[in-house]
């Protein structure tokens, strides 16, 4: 999923200090697991703007939804009879949804009410980490389904490098080493011949560095 | 072993010569005459100079320009090129500008994280690993190449080395990443500074099992320490540095005004017992902030005069 963060409230707050109706759109997706964005969270964002509005002697009004998801257009269109009513909309769906909200409603100030994060997994409760950055041509393959390029700081293809301590990344005595996590994983696999293999150099151009992307299937367009 | 290049320290490794090595880093500004006067104190005693690459991650003069005032001064330079910083446009593009002056020696390496420097804010490049960096120069110099495909007008004539890190973990591996570098078209390795002999040892015997020892000059890295103080930090603060805790205990063993003396003979008596460990091919003195001592190492160490070389 995609795991994103609340904003600090004083943020949000600098967004909309001029606004006197909003709207406040949660998404049931990604953000709704990793507790940044989700119907819950619209209700404390909302109570939490009144209040400060309040402090300043000043009025708030704000209208709570949560779509089912802000990356596809049918969901969107659920507020499209009302958003006129508003000065803004602020989005705690991850950067995704805030853009597509955003290109719906040209005429609509909206703002991002989480900054999102990552892809990644829900390692226990509260706790997320990241696990994908989206590449474009996957290697997991080769390397015993431990990403290097998304957990190792330096993204080595041909790791570990030398600062690899106690199964521990160099820069963080918290993080695991992904190089040890792939050789301790060829090991229990039986592989770790699979280790001697130079990985070759990568071609970048499905990722970021290529521009922005898009996948098209054809006997899927209408 | 054949030469493949017009490097000094090939020729030397080639010709059986125990090679030494030493780096100099260049300064926090613009101030050249860093460079010079540091290769000064050294030059006579050591067959190349390495220059570093804005180590640790904090920015300095870069080591290209460095590595051309040497060879401007008629040293042999070793270029230490990482790549954190550079994608492989600006990597192959420095490695141009450094043969146009017949720059012949290359360390290819990943580099310190940013998070270690001054700039932990920055970006990363990271568009190779260290493994492909070398691939990358020997493509250029074996087949005239660029990556893309297209010759190169005078292609880089270089000596490849990397570095090897024998105490990092996983320690298994350590070997096998060798031989993947080897694999990968690296000629020579400058070591980790090795304090814990006994490992480095162990390291080279499975080195040795393999055969790798014959396929690439292995120099060992020493450091002389100047300090206990130094010891500890490098024992707890530095990733994967290995400092016994005796060599700490001896460091810290004597009077304070001794111990950078005490530090010389750790260093001297380290290369009197690497000598004999075969497969050893010579020494990188890395003597970090500190290059007026390595006149005094290599001396004692039985390493000078350094042999003559057309």
């Amino acid at each position: 999923m995609i795991v994103a963060e609340r904003k600090p409230i004083e943020e949000i707050i600098g967004f909309v200090k001029d606004c006197k109706k909003i709207i406040i759109a949660g998404c049931n997706e990604c953000v709704t697991v990793c507790y940044a964005g989700g119907k819950k969270e619209v209700g404390i964002l909302a109570s939490a703007l009144k209040m400060a509005f309040m402090k300043e002697g000043k009025e708030l009004e704000v209208k709570e939804v949560t779509l089912e998801r802000q990356c596809d257009h049918e969901y969107l269109e659920e507020i499209r009879d009302i958003i006129d009513e508003y000065d803004a909309v602020v989005s705690l769906a991850c950067g995704v949804g805030v853009q597509f909200m955003a290109e719906k409603y040209p005429r609509t100030l909206v703002f991002p009410g989480v900054n999102t994060s990552f892809m990644g997994v829900t390692e226990e409760s509260g706790v997320w980490s990241e696990r994908c950055q989206g590449c474009g041509q996957c290697i997991l393959g080769q390397t015993a389904g431990i990403c290097p390029i998304s957990r190792c700081a330096k993204r080595l293809l041909n790791g570990p490098c030398g600062g690899s301590t106690n199964g521990k990344c160099e820069i963080n005595k918290e993080l695991d080493c992904a190089w040890q996590l792939i050789i301790d994983r060829l090991k229990e696999l039986g592989r770790l011949d699979d280790y001697d293999k130079l990985i070759p150099i990568k071609d970048w151009s499905t990722e970021r560095a290529g521009g922005p992307r898009k996948v098209v299937r054809e006997d899927l367009r209408q | 072993m054949n030469t493949k290049t017009p490097s000094k320290l090939e020729k030397i490794l080639a010709a059986g010569h125990l090679a030494v090595t030493s780096e100099c880093g260049p300064p926090r500004g613009s101030d050249g005459d860093v460079i010079t006067k540091k290769a000064e104190m050294i030059k006579d005693y050591v067959d190349a100079i390495n220059i570093t690459d804005n180590q640790t991650a904090v920015t300095r003069l870069c080591s290209l320009a460095a590595v051309i005032r040497l060879k401007l001064m008629g040293l042999e330079p070793i270029l230490q090129m990482v790549t954190r910083d550079r994608n492989r446009i600006a990597l192959q593009s420095d490695i141009l500008g450094a043969a146009s002056f017949d720059i012949h020696n290359i360390l290819c390496l990943s580099g310190d994280h940013q998070s270690f420097g001054d700039s932990p804010q920055g970006q990363n490049v990271f568009d190779l690993d260290s493994m492909q960096l070398a691939q990358t120069v020997r493509y250029m110099r074996d087949e005239g190449k660029f990556l893309g495909g297209d010759d190169i007008d005078r292609p880089p004539q270089m000596f490849v080395g990397a570095a090897a890190n024998p105490f990092a973990d996983p320690f298994e591996i350590r070997v096998r990443r060798l031989a993947k570098k080897v694999a990968a078209g690296v000629e020579f390795i400058q070591t980790q500074c090795i304090f814990n002999l006994d490992k480095f040892e162990l390291w080279m015997k499975q080195v040795r099992d393999m055969g790798l020892h014959e396929k690439v000059y292995i120099l060992a890295g020493v450091t002389p320490l100047k300090s206990a103080g130094m010891a500890k930090y490098m024992k707890k603060r530095v990733p994967g540095m290995d400092v016994p805790d005796e060599v700490v205990e001896r460091m810290s063993g004597v009077p304070k005004e001794k111990q950078p003396e005490e530090g010389i003979n750790i260093c001297v008596e380290s290369i009197q017992r690497l000598k004999e460990v075969e497969g050893v091919r010579g020494f990188h003195v890395m003597a970090i902030e500190w290059e007026e001592m390595v006149p005094e190492i290599v001396k004692r160490g039985g390493l000078y005069p350094r042999p003559k070389i057309e």
